[in-house]
């Protein structure tokens, strides 16, 4: 499946591992391996994907200009709540954060039996680059597996949970 | 020259109950450290600088004095996630800091589907919850969850299902009577609730009778009931249906008292039915 922010060429998610090449970061996503009863749609399975990888250009922004309204399109709840936090606690030390990511591997691994959440997790490539009263203090590679819940909005799905675990 | 350890010690007795510190460019951090849980960083060198641990969860910066042991309290950092450590001014002293849940489920994140539905319906309900601690982080680790529906009337279903991924989901059976059931998710001492309201499913077994009125014929159905014996609900639609020769006649009769009645033309020779919804119950001959 491929997956960009600027692009997308969509190709199936559920029946097999898909590549991705986007403008800005490499997606792959791996077969769904589903836990829960009810099937996930091969265009809900694209959806879901494509508004989180698309979530990310809204972290980047939001975390590096310190703008807790950019947040509203993808996040809710306990993510966008914490999101929201870390942006407020950046902007009184006088910080900015900018998470670029560069791929992302995929995989579904939950849709609840009622159709409200979808969760994957993501092995993630991002360049972290942390910035002190506009100066950069240190820019570092991280490798992360996160753990996202997504649930529907009215026009999209948005993260709920976006927690990065230990493997 | 001193052992490293003597320089650090408190560093290495905490590394020695976490095994896994991480090491980079100078810099000891506990490579994890459990949510909302007192943690220390050593840093080596001498002289002011600032240590920062920043992820998209939380960001702290402290000013400190390099080389010497920095404690951070319980509750300092507390949003589960990957963080980078660093030191400002050039020192150059990097690590990295996982927080992880804290294993004790503090919130039932429990959705359940549907608020209403028919009674009797195999695998009707369904529920799925996602656990959370204190600090609203998901928990990882496989924790049971008992899944528990019970009725007013005495039945009780309970189901025990391990997490996985943070998830945990069931399917279960409406209960055969009517009434509004609870559907509690619990996990350890913390629960949700959510009310289910079982209503009686279609009639079952349809039977009306018919008598002479005038030039009418009375029509009447029994009390209509479902297929476990629950009343219909008043406001049901009834239809009778009136076919003679090439005419037909159909009459829609809500229910009420739990039985339809009405009066129809008493031609003789026509044949009279009655349904509800997809429910076709008895049919009569008028006679001649």
């Amino acid at each position: 499946m491929t997956v960009s922010r600027a692009g997308l060429v969509a190709v199936a998610v559920l029946g097999g591992a898909a590549t991705m090449a986007g403008a800005q970061a490499a997606v792959h996503v791996q077969p769904s391996h589903l836990e829960g009863p009810r099937p996930l749609a091969e265009q809900t399975a694209k959806a879901a994907v494509q508004d989180y990888v698309e979530s990310w250009q809204t972290l980047h922004t939001a975390l590096a200009e310190n703008r807790v309204e950019v947040l509203d399109r993808d996040f809710v709840g306990t993510a966008k709540d914490k999101l929201t936090e870390t942006i407020q606690q950046q902007a009184k030390l006088g910080m900015r954060t900018s998470y670029q990511d560069r791929s992302h591997d995929l995989q579904i691994v939950f849709y609840s039996p009622e159709g409200l959440s979808i969760e994957l997790t993501d092995n993630v490539e991002y360049d972290q680059q942390i910035v002190d009263h506009d100066k950069v203090v240190t820019t570092q590679h991280v490798t992360a597996r996160y753990v996202v819940v997504l649930t529907p909005s009215e026009t999209r799905w948005r993260v709920r949970v976006f927690q990065a675990v230990t493997e | 020259m001193r052992p490293v350890r003597a320089l650090f010690p408190a560093v290495f007795a905490a590394c020695s109950v976490l095994p896994l510190c991480a090491q980079g460019g100078g810099l000891s951090v506990p490579k994890s450290i459990e949510a909302g849980s007192a943690f220390s960083v050593q840093s080596s060198g001498s002289g002011p600088g600032t240590i920062y641990i920043v992820g998209p969860g939380q960001v702290l910066k402290r000013d400190v004095q390099l080389g010497q042991q920095v404690d951070f309290a319980a509750g300092t950092l507390y949003n589960a996630g990957h963080y980078v450590v660093f030191t400002g001014g050039g020192s150059g002293q990097s690590g990295s800091l996982d927080v992880v849940p804290a294993n004790k489920p503090a919130d039932v994140g429990f959705l359940a589907r549907p608020s209403r539905l028919p009674v009797g319906l195999r695998d009707g309900i369904t529920g799925a919850v996602y656990l959370s601690d204190a600090y609203k982080n998901l928990i990882m680790t496989p924790t049971p969850v008992t899944f528990q529906l019970s009725t007013p009337a005495g039945s009780v279903q309970t189901r025990s299902i391990t997490t996985r991924n943070g998830a945990a989901w069931i399917a279960m059976d409406s209960s055969p009577k009517e009434g509004a059931a609870q559907f509690v998710a619990r996990a350890g001492d913390i629960s949700a609730t959510r009310v289910i309201g079982q209503v009686p499913g279609d009639p079952c077994g349809l039977q009306m009778t018919a008598k002479p009125a005038g030039q009418k014929v009375e029509l009447e159905t029994a009390p209509v009931k479902d297929c476990s014996g629950n009343a219909v609900p008043d406001g049901t639609i009834v239809t009778f249906t009136e076919t003679h020769g090439d005419a037909q006649t159909t009459v829609d009769v809500p229910l009420k008292r739990g039985v339809a009645k009405v009066e129809m033309p008493a031609y003789p020779g026509a044949t009279i039915t009655v349904a509800s919804g997809v429910v076709l119950g008895n049919q009569i001959r008028w006679g001649r």
